[in-house]
């Protein structure tokens, strides 16, 4: 638990931690965590890590990470674990699994797929065809999707 | 339930027995038997992109089965006032018992089954799927050839962005094929693809000379290089005619050896070769006909009788 007290504990929030090293900058953005919030982030990077060697922490203060967040985190940090804080003390833990199909995740990032047209009112869907090395695939046009363009087009 | 959008939505069995039915439908298919199983059926051909022959056999189709067909095409209609794929597709759910579309865009066949409820058929998706033509592909080789298990075919020309030699190739891997893909290296086969069909555990040849290929080939698949894939003239210039097959290249050819294209073609086939036993392009797109036949009784749920006389 030392590398946990590197950042102050947080009263209220949420603490994702076993986040692969290097990936927590990626955390953010496909959390949407802005950075004109009102209340803090800490980030913790590059700390030794019995289960990974090394690994990203992050900290959350005042935001409850749901179902829908954690969907979009398994496709950078399949590996996190999540506790949700209430009162300076753990009231929920949590685990990131990677669902078969992903539904407005993020949106296709091949220039003719049908779903360019922002009108067409459909839902994103995305299909995870491997695990172990991560492919996913846009559900209607079929193109295989870089995870770096993913993030760029997280909605 | 009824919706064709890629090759896979049909197992190995469903293609068999679909072109089965569309053997029997042959005489329907040439006018020669009246069979009206699919009177009272209404087909909308939906063709946001010009289409010739996919268009014209999806009608005779439904025609020489009884049926009727709603013809529509984007040019002045409210697509052009920016209506949405979602929005046209609903109002044809309720005109319609099953629809055919044709799309510039990628995934359009994938996203309309999806918005309604009755079967779609994807009559060409971008330069995504064609699964209709890779049946009727399917369909010609079969007749050519009594089989579809283990033949050599040689697949030739714009193997990068040609819709039909992507789907056809999924098809014929999963029947054992062994495939020789022939094309000038800036419109070699998407790497994806190939990988995919190596998974398959198939033999995958890649070449940039036909030549060598005539003599061992059961099937020789051409395509035309597609003028408007190219940035500028010059680079189209350089691969443009590479490959022209003129009669006396066939001379070597084996014996039932069938040269096929999914047609218009320019200049990859020449005339000459119209008139030898290895043509086989203008019967291959007749043959759209009766596949197309059967395609739209299977997903309507009509079943092709056993005896068609």
């Amino acid at each position: 638990m030392t590398e946990m007290r590197r950042v102050t504990a947080i009263r209220n929030g949420t603490v994702v931690d076993h986040i692969p090293s290097g990936n927590a900058m990626q955390v953010i953005r496909i959390l949407r965590i802005d950075t004109d919030r009102a209340t803090p982030v800490s980030l913790v990077m590059n700390v030794p890590s019995d289960k990974l060697g090394r690994k990203d922490v992050l900290k959350i203060e005042d935001r409850e990470l749901d179902q829908e967040d954690l969907d979009r985190l398994a496709l950078i940090a399949p590996a996190a674990s999540i506790a949700i804080i209430r009162n300076h003390a753990v009231a929920e833990k949590m685990k990131v699994e990677l669902a078969d199909d992903l539904v407005n995740i993020a949106k296709c990032s091949f220039w003719n797929c049908i779903t360019k047209n922002d009108r067409e009112p459909l839902p994103q869907r995305m299909r995870v065809t491997s695990r172990d090395p991560l492919q996913v695939r846009c559900y209607y046009c079929g193109r295989g999707q870089e995870i770096d363009e993913l993030i760029e087009n997280i909605l | 339930m009824g919706d064709i959008v890629t090759m896979d939505d049909l197992t190995n069995q469903e293609i068999v027995a679909v072109l089965d039915d569309a053997e029997r439908l042959v005489p329907v298919a040439k006018g020669d038997v009246y069979l009206p199983l699919l009177q009272g059926k209404v087909l909308a051909n939906m063709f946001f992109e010009n289409s010739t022959r996919t268009r014209m056999s999806f009608e005779t189709a439904m025609k020489r089965l009884g049926g009727s067909v709603l013809n529509f095409t984007s040019i002045g209609t409210s697509v052009a006032k920016g209506e949405t794929l979602y929005d046209t597709m609903q109002m044809i759910d309720g005109y319609a018992d099953v629809a055919a579309i044709r799309h510039p865009r990628q995934g359009a066949a994938q996203y309309s089954a999806d918005a309604v409820e009755i079967p779609i058929l994807n009559a060409g998706d971008g330069a995504g799927n064609h699964p209709t033509q890779t049946m009727l592909d399917l369909f010609t080789i079969r007749q050519a050839h009594g089989t579809l298990e283990g033949l050599n075919v040689v697949l030739v020309g714009d193997l990068r962005y040609g819709r039909t030699v992507h789907s056809l190739s999924h098809a014929l891997v999963r029947f054992g094929a062994k495939l020789t893909l022939v094309s000038p290296s800036t419109l070699k086969m998407p790497v994806e693809i190939v990988t995919d069909l190596r998974e398959h555990g198939s033999e995958i040849m890649e070449t940039e000379s036909l030549e060598d290929q005539i003599a061992g080939a059961d099937v020789i698949y051409v395509t035309r290089i597609q003028k408007e894939r190219f940035p500028d003239e010059d680079e189209y210039a350089k691969v443009a005619g590479i490959y022209k097959i003129e009669a006396s290249d066939l001379s070597g050819a084996m014996k039932g050896m069938i040269v096929m294209h999914p047609l218009p073609r320019v200049d990859e086939i020449d005339p000459g070769v119209d008139s030898t036993e290895f043509a086989r392009y203008f019967k291959q797109a007749f043959n759209g006909v009766p596949t197309r036949m059967a395609l739209l009784c299977r997903s309507l749920g009509i079943d092709v009788p056993k005896k068609v006389n």
